[in-house]
């Protein structure tokens, strides 16, 4: 109920700043041409000069509600700042193409497009450093971006915002056999490093179905998740220290490699998750496990929802230490996949069952380890917690197992349009949520579930022919309420972004959210970093 | 009918393989071991031809150290009903492979003995061929499809050749090699892991079976391949023509 409650108030005081017509569904758009807008709405602070600079913007495919309004006190590029940035990247870095632009202004689903017209790429943490320092003395606002995958808009521009790319510094500084502690730059893409690590014996904490786009630096400022947070823990447990730089330009190095360090209050913790609005992070310190191996999976299908509820309890307990990852997918999640992506065969084709799971073990004793899998899976069934399974006998089955998983992003995608939620519920009422949506759309939109039942995960996602305002009010606020009356999140690992920006109050206390507005402006006092995102609008002066 | 298939425990065709230090060979040690894909391919074949009622039994078989009974488990999970494990200490080559295969098919008498065309990690694509001959029976290597005629007792095999496809009519008993083609191999599934387990392994030893382990070819030395060298960009056609007179001497 507070939480409602300051959510509205939130609400009415956007409105008198921002004064323009309100609509109960709270979400973002932005429009590219100008109009007769500019003249209804009363300019907050003054303007520099607004020229051909696009004063509001409407977002692609979805609908009017709220308006982001371009932050007057930033600054507009001119020939003096690229000139600049020229003389310290060196010309090839400096990128103004817009065909290159184009791919950097949009998202992953192709769902926020910004309007940048300079892309940078440094080498170098001292080139990061003078960009930044160089931007925070201009007031021109900057975007961090890795690997452009994230699924809330936290990656692209919402206007002109500069976009300071860090892919090319990729390389690996340094890997300690021993403790198993990397040390690489940001832009190292995650499955390169998987690699360089396997071949050293050992593997990432962190595994994603984007690992052959995404990059480290933007994991660590996401506090990415993934598939085996349930064995590995999550970043804040991995990263041993970090190197960011801060808006000014000032280089933070807290690049440690030790696993224990209680001198002074741990800042690095401030970074993993505030999706590149405290700093850009530049290097990074990892903890990596030894790879064990044997690897084992299986395949199964339960007939309800509490089946695999009591699955995933017994496995913690019969399976114990070698469960390495708890997935699970409904029936229209695996339909969708078998659907939509090539190459893909349905694991147990004699019948389409209602939820499919998916378990992975990691342990050191291959025979030791598939007796105590094949144990568990058959008392499972004859405890008629599972109707059927497989399990996979060499790499290669094991791989299409996990490509049925990671591919149900992928297919939702070419189905067309998707409304993504990604949700951190108890784990008995998570699928609950999913049946009442199917309820509230009826046939509007075909409604999936799957996730990381292991760490209590849902991806809530909803499919449509075509995005919808009339599908996206029977979605919004309905699931944010929802999640925050169990207390919940509203962002399990994806973060707030762009999309989630104003609805924090559905999952953080207003004091809380107080004292991160102080710390943003803390770190940021121009907040140049990555603006309009993250933390709620009206919070920024 | 019996149908008698050969399968074999190699290195997971998914791992990448390192040359142990002493380059005496490819290191095996806590590295992912599985059943041959083409055996794999072989074994489903057999199932396949059982289901359609031509055969009535599958006999799953595979020679070494005691931890091949882990493959013949796979084979018995996947559909095969039984299982035969001559057990052998060292690596066997191509030709004692066949002379084993050849004793055991005089006990068992099966209508079908089909095999993969090669196993993954020697390449060697000879024990297929070579029990044919040494059986005196006719056979149909890299099968992509096998069509059964149990009246006539012929397999109609299509082969794949270099320069297509090429079809055959053997009469039974036959050797059948399998290729790529052939079919998707089944999962196994938890109900038939279960029955898996209480299907026979009858276990011979080479000696039994009156067959002698020697080996004509001894393994010298197993290095990797030369690394590919980085291309080099030239800055003119003179300097061209000069490294491919001096360099590759090709003119």
């Amino acid at each position: 109920m507070e939480k409602w409650r300051a959510a509205s108030n939130l609400r009415r005081s956007l409105k008198s700043i921002i004064n323009r017509r309100f609509s109960p569904v709270s979400d973002f758009t932005y429009f590219n041409e100008k109009s007769s807008f500019q003249t209804s709405f009363s300019p907050v602070g003054g303007y520099k000069s607004i020229g051909e600079m696009n004063a509001i913007q409407y977002r692609y495919f979805s609908s009017v509600s709220t308006l982001v309004q371009r932050n007057p006190s930033f600054s507009t590029l001119n020939s003096d700042d690229i000139s600049y940035f020229k003389r310290i990247l060196g010309e090839k870095n400096v990128i103004q193409d817009e065909d290159r632009l184009e791919a950097v202004n949009t998202d992953w689903m192709l769902k926020y497009k910004g309007s940048s017209k300079l892309l940078l790429q440094p080498r170098s943490t001292e080139e990061v450093s003078q960009i930044l320092k160089y931007c925070n003395s201009r007031c021109l606002a900057v975007v961090p971006q890795g690997g452009n995958t994230g699924l809330v808009g936290g990656s692209v521009p919402v206007f002109d915002e500069v976009i300071v790319n860090v892919g090319s510094m990729n390389n690996i500084i340094s890997f300690d056999k021993v403790g198993g502690i990397l040390v690489c730059e940001a832009g190292c893409i995650l499955e390169n490093l998987i690699s360089f690590l396997d071949n050293q014996g050992f593997i990432m904490p962190l595994d994603l179905g984007a690992k052959g786009s995404c990059q480290i630096g933007g994991n660590v400022s996401t506090n990415a998740g993934g598939l085996r947070l349930i064995r590995y823990g999550s970043l804040h447990g991995n990263v041993l220290g970090l190197e960011a730089v801060l808006a000014n330009g000032d280089v933070l190095d807290m690049l440690g490699t030790l696993r224990k360090d209680n001198t002074g209050y741990d800042l690095k913790h401030l970074f993993l998750g505030s999706e590149g609005s405290l700093g850009i992070v530049t290097k990074v310190s990892l903890l990596t496990p030894p790879k064990l191996s044997s690897v084992n999976i299986a395949f199964l299908a339960c007939k309800d929802y509490s089946s695999c509820q009591k699955l995933l309890m017994e496995a913690k307990r019969k399976l114990g230490e070698i469960l390495s990852a708890f997935e699970f997918l409904d029936n229209q999640a695996v339909d969708l996949v078998l659907h939509h992506l090539d190459g893909v065969r349905n694991p147990l084709p004699a019948s389409m069952h209602n939820f499919y799971v998916l378990i992975e073990t990691t342990g050191s004793d291959e025979s030791y380890d598939r007796e105590k899998l094949e144990a568990f899976l058959l008392s499972s069934m004859d405890g008629g917690l599972i109707s059927d399974g497989v399990i996979a006998q060499d790499i290669n089955q094991a791989s299409s197992f996990w490509r049925i998983r990671e591919g149900v992003p992928e297919a939702l995608q070419k189905a067309g349009a998707v409304y993504k939620y990604d949700l951190s519920l108890p784990v008995e009422k998570m699928y609950n949520l999913v049946d009442d949506m199917r309820v509230r759309l009826g046939n509007l939109a075909k409604v999936v579930g799957y996730g990381h039942l292991g760490d209590g995960n849902l991806h809530l996602n909803i499919s449509a022919p075509q995005y919808d305002d009339a599908i996206l009010e029977r979605i919004e606020p309905y699931v944010y309420e929802w999640t925050s009356k169990h207390r919940g999140s509203i962002s399990a690992e994806h973060g707030l972004g762009l999309m989630k920006a104003n609805k924090i109050y559905y999952s953080k206390s207003p004091e809380t959210v107080k004292i991160m507005a102080s710390i943003k402006r803390l770190l940021d006092p121009k907040g140049i970093l990555n603006p309009y995102k993250v933390l709620p609008h009206s919070l920024n002066s | 009918m019996k149908i008698m298939v050969a399968v074999k425990r190699v290195v997971d065709y998914a791992v990448k393989i390192r040359v142990k230090p002493d380059k005496t060979g490819v290191e095996t040690q806590n590295v992912k071991m599985s059943m041959n894909p083409f055996c794999e391919i072989a074994l489903e074949e057999a199932l396949r031809i059982k289901e359609a009622g031509l055969a009535k039994e599958v006999v799953a078989v595979s020679m070494g150290p005691a931890n091949c009974v882990d493959t013949l488990r796979t084979g018995l999970a996947m559909g095969a009903d039984r299982g035969i494990h001559v057990e052998a200490a060292r690596e066997l080559v191509p030709l004692t492979v066949a002379k084993v295969l050849k004793r055991l098919v005089e006990v068992e008498n099966p209508g079908l003995l089909i095999l993969g065309k090669q196993a993954i990690d020697d390449d060697c694509n000879q024990t297929g061929q070579m029990i044919a001959g040494l059986l005196g029976w006719p056979q149909g290597t890299f099968a992509s499809k096998v069509v059964l005629d149990k009246e006539k007792q012929v397999a109609t095999v299509d082969r794949e050749v270099d320069g297509g496809l090429e079809t055959l009519c053997l009469d039974l008993p036959a050797v059948i090699t399998t290729d790529l083609r052939l079919n998707q191999p089944r999962y196994a599934t938890l109900p038939n892991i279960m029955k898996a387990k209480s299907k026979p392994i009858k276990k011979y030893t080479p000696e039994e079976l009156n067959v002698e382990i020697k080996s004509d070819l001894e393994v010298v030395q197993v290095t990797e391949p030369p690394k590919r060298k980085a291309g080099v960009i030239l800055s003119s056609v003179d300097e061209l023509i000069d490294k491919l007179k001096t360099e590759a001497c090709v003119i």
